[in-house]
């Protein structure tokens, strides 16, 4: 009974930053709820269905809706569904307005007449058909609209997973090395010089017929780059002991200068579709990225809680002098955690660069002090010795939701950014208090 | 009694009914404690008897539960430590609060600077070389105070507290990193204070020096008041037996050990300028003790044979074997471990769990492939906790949160597990109450007896002469005496060595 109370109260203090990710998505859960147009294949069957429920005899029909992806997916679905329940379909519009004009006049020329229009909402909407004389008439049936929140579509929360993704996989990284006491400030820099360097490899190689063995030699290229150079900091905060926000200050600057240079400041976009995979493809319906990050993220909770490594970092956060007297070999695991973060910093320039289908040197631009803060939302201290892995996983979706949510309820972008900088410190205000409430009691009582 | 009426004869120090419990204890449960001025107190008490909570309240730390204070008759409420401070009390910690690289005049004004845009130097310079003269201290007055010996950053604290125009004075351990004629000193100035109306309260494990400086002592055990006499109507065996609630026949348990061949052996060891040329031995069970003022280089020595700094000469072997020590993992494997003398800064990682702090230097047996076998760890440490009687909730628990002794006792858990050949104390009992010394000898001959080879270095010389087969003195980083007859020996002769 005890022991499962303190479970809990532990859970809660560990991860307390869950509830405030669970209080944020109901929020914007309430905030989004609105009537919905349903879209894409199931809104295709399901019109379908409704043409088929009231239909007496043969049917000519005509489906419209407009040239986008899901559109498309719309119209085909409906095609298929109407067709086998055999409706005649005479055409499909796939565009704009002028199209439908278009599509009646070709109609009109063959004899063909429209008995019904199956359009989406938006398409529904247009008011071509009422200039039309051959349609004034004719009725038009759209997927039954329902109440739900933009914010828990399953379209948006795989958007805000997959933009999440990067950071989050960074972030991994940075918490280990926030534990260790330290801090990596070049993470940002790292990603440009993967994509960059990834990309121009693969450009060099061969270009857009590149491969698929040069595109994994540039992806590998890419990583181990990062990776080396995260050694780099790593031995300079080891064997040289300088202190970690300069080495990586100037790591900062060198990799981006680097970056900028390799690629003379100019965007490398004459890549192979086979690159684009990593980053654009999916797998089950969700993102590869967000596969990628729920995959290193059971790695980094298991490696910081159940190893070797996982305990000496937390060791040596906690007081590197007693660490070291028992033994634990503490330059060789601080530059293990560089390098890991340096190459989890590549990994997230490959598969930036592979998502927005070029090498910029202006990519992670900044991306150092949004891993921080995700990592600082998460529960881990500047101090070093505490911290989870998946606190900060938290702390990535709770930064990643409130500028979603902010999105979708038309905040003005300078407002989100004010906003953020709040969340950042309300994070550590939150957490700081949690560990020292004496310093609440101390202002009220002297207020008193 | 019961009206707050100020008289001149009023108690300096009144407090009453004091309460205090955290959660889950009840750290005092109604303790009296009462000051006069011009008296030295000794306040006596085992780890975790409520001494620091006490302080604590005093100095305006914790806030009292239940219970009331007065000070000079009027009642006060001691709300923050600004409040203590204003209200006269003066509490000079173990650790102390100096900025480094401050000269001793600019941390005594430190916050309290005289002249609202520029510090008035010559003005504050002065005054607080009246103070040092006032106390007889002799302080290089603009040396950082990094630079300091403990003693003279003591007397800088000291210094403070009378700049703030304290009545009531706290000492928390003051002779613990003190040698004996830095303690002689302190003592003066201690008689100083007293002869100016300040009255004291002057916690110490050691009752030989309580006996010479304090006029009356009073004793808490589990958070309750037990005694309070004067000095001179109490005799050693009684304060122990307050204490510790039981008698105690022997400070120091008895041991038979047969001493065998030699295990090891340190050649010219050498780092300039804290070491220099220290060659010694040391055999199957035998307790080696080391002693010497502080800055003798024994700390240095332990942390050589252990791979902690790296040495510039010399060689150390084990069971005739070279070890080659680059690092402390390097003595771990080897089969050589240090206890250090600094628990929290160098013995424990304090935010780690109990069991955490256990398995540190131990993961390399309590792991395959680099993974943590939890479930093994939890029972080897269960092991220690049953076996060293070590009080916590649970092995979860911070070793932050664990009370002196039994953090003292954690430590000795992680290095017991290691099974190490040669085991190196470095001031075992510092903090330690009578009845965990008595256990902590006992551990220490159960190792020798299992033909360990021991070295003990310690300032408290009843301990090096109760508890050495044999006795190094060092000073100045070298070895100036042996004392192979350890029966014969005294304090004076040891003195006599480590002085030089």
């Amino acid at each position: 009974m005890s022991n499962e109370s303190s479970l809990r109260s532990r859970l809660f203090a560990d991860y307390g930053m869950f509830f405030v990710l669970a209080v944020l998505a109901s929020l914007f859960s309430f905030l989004t709820y609105k009537e919905q147009h349903p879209t894409g294949s199931d809104a295709g069957r399901q019109v379908a269905e409704i043409v088929e429920e009231s239909r007496e005899g043969p049917l000519h029909v005509m489906i419209v809706a407009r040239g986008t992806a899901e559109d498309r997916e719309f119209t085909s679905a409906a095609r298929e569904g109407l067709a086998s329940n055999g409706v005649t379909v005479v055409a499909v519009v796939n565009g704009e307005p002028r199209d439908v004009r278009l599509e009646v006049e070709r109609l009109s020329e063959d004899g063909q007449s429209v008995d019904l229009i199956v359009a989406n909402d938006v398409a529904s909407r247009w008011t071509v058909y009422d200039r039309i004389p051959e349609l004034k008439m004719t009725p038009r049936v759209t997927p039954r609209p329902y109440y739900g929140a933009d914010f828990l579509k399953s379209s948006n929360l795989i958007g805000v997973a997959n933009q999440t993704a990067i950071y989050a996989i960074i972030a991994i990284g940075m918490t280990m090395v926030i534990v260790t006491a330290g801090i990596d400030l070049s993470v940002g820099s790292l990603v440009a010089l993967a994509a960059v360097s990834s990309a121009l490899f693969i450009r060099e190689s061969g270009g857009v017929d590149a491969s698929s063995a040069v595109v994994i030699a540039g992806v590998i290229g890419g990583i181990l780059l990062c990776c080396l150079l995260g050694a780099f900091n790593g031995v300079m905060v080891t064997v040289f002991q300088l202190p970690p926000f300069i080495v990586t200050l100037a790591m900062m600057m060198m990799a981006s200068g680097l970056a900028f240079r390799l690629s003379s400041g100019r965007s490398i976009a004459e890549l192979p579709e086979s690159f684009f995979a990593l980053g654009g493809g999916r797998l089950m319906g969700v993102p590869n990225p967000v596969w990628l990050m729920v995959g290193l993220y059971v790695v980094g909770h298991i490696l910081m809680s159940r190893t070797v490594l996982g305990r000496y970092i937390y060791a040596i956060g906690g007081n590197e002098e007693a660490a070291r007297l028992s033994g634990v070999p503490v330059k060789r695991t601080l530059l293990a955690v560089y390098t890991v973060c340096g190459a989890l910093a590549g990994l997230g320039g490959v598969v930036l660069a592979s998502q927005l289908e070029a090498g910029d040197p202006k990519f992670g631009d900044k991306y150092e002090l949004h891993v921080i803060a995700a990592v600082v939302v998460g529960g881990t201290s500047l101090m070093g010795g505490q911290g989870k892995v998946l606190g900060t996983l938290i702390g990535a979706f709770i930064i990643a939701v409130i500028k979603n949510g902010m999105n979708l309820t038309n905040v003005d972008p300078f407002n989100q950014k004010i906003v953020l900088g709040g969340v950042l410190l309300l994070g550590v205000l939150i957490d700081t208090m949690k560990r020292r409430p004496e310093i609440l009691t101390r202002l009220f009582s002297q207020r008193g | 009694m019961n009206s707050a009426t100020p008289t001149a004869d009023a108690p300096l120090l009144e407090m009453q009914g004091i309460q205090k419990s955290f959660p889950g204890v009840h750290a005092l449960s109604g303790v009296d404690l009462v000051l006069q001025k011009g008296e030295v107190l000794a306040l006596l008490g085992e780890n975790g008897a409520g001494k620091s909570t006490l302080i604590k309240i005093l100095a305006g730390a914790h806030r009292a539960d239940r219970g009331m204070m007065r000070i000079s008759g009027d009642p006060v409420t001691l709300a923050s430590p600004a409040a203590a401070i204003s209200a006269g009390v003066g509490v000079i910690y173990q650790e102390f609060n100096l900025v480094p690289g401050l000269s001793s005049w600019e941390n005594i004004f430190l916050g309290r600077e005289e002249g609202s845009l520029f510090v008035r130097r010559t003005a504050e310079r002065k005054r607080a070389s009246e103070i040092f003269e006032q106390i007889g201290a002799r302080i290089p007055i603009d040396a950082p105070c990094g630079q300091l010996s403990i003693a003279q950053q003591q007397m800088v604290e000291i210094a403070k507290a009378l700049s703030q125009e304290v009545r009531i004075m706290v000492m928390d351990e003051p002779s613990a990193a003190l040698t004996p004629q830095e303690v002689d000193k302190l003592f003066a100035v201690i008689n100083r204070l007293r002869d100016r109306g300040i009255g004291i309260i002057y916690i110490s494990h050691r009752l030989d020096e309580i006996a010479r400086i304090a006029d009356r002592v009073m004793v808490l055990r589990d958070g309750k008041y037990v005694a309070d006499r004067l000095i001179s109507d109490v005799t050693r065996s009684t304060m122990i037996e307050w204490m510790v609630g039981r008698t105690i026949d022997d400070e120091f348990p008895k041991r038979s050990v047969s001493i065998g061949d030699t295990r090891l052996q340190l050649k010219k060891l050498r780092r300039e300028p804290s070491v220099r040329d220290v060659t010694l031995e040391i055999a199957r069970g035998e307790i080696i003790g080391v002693t010497g003022l502080v800055g003798a280089g024994r700390t240095e020595l332990a942390r050589l044979v252990f791979g902690a700094d790296p040495m510039e000469g010399g060689e150390v072997w084990l069971d005739g074997r070279r070890l080659k020590l680059h690092s402390p993992g390097d003595a771990i494997r080897a089969g050589i471990c240090l206890l250090t003398e600094d628990r929290k800064h160098q013995g424990l990682v304090l935010g780690l769990s109990a069991s955490a702090n256990f398995a540190l230097p131990n993961l390399a047996m309590l792991s395959t492939l680099g993974w943590v076998r939890h479930r093994q760890e939890r029972d080897r440490f269960r092991h220690y906790v049953d076996t060293l009687k070590i009080r916590l909730s649970s092995p979860d628990q911070l070793a932050g949160h664990l009370s002196g002794g039994n953090q003292q006792k954690l430590v000795l858990s992680k290095w017991l597990e290691q099974n190490s050949e040669v085991i190196i104390f470095d001031e075992p009992t510092r903090g330690v109450d009578v009845g965990g010394k008595y256990e902590i000898y006992t551990l220490m001959n159960e190792l020798a007896r299992q033909g360990k080879a021991i070295m003990m270095i310690s300032s408290e010389l009843p301990e090096v002469l109760g508890m050495s087969d044999r006795i190094i003195v060092m000073h100045e980083g070298r070895i100036t005496g042996t004392v192979d007859n350890v029966g014969d020996a005294t304090q004076e002769t040891l003195m006599d060595l480590a002085v030089g």
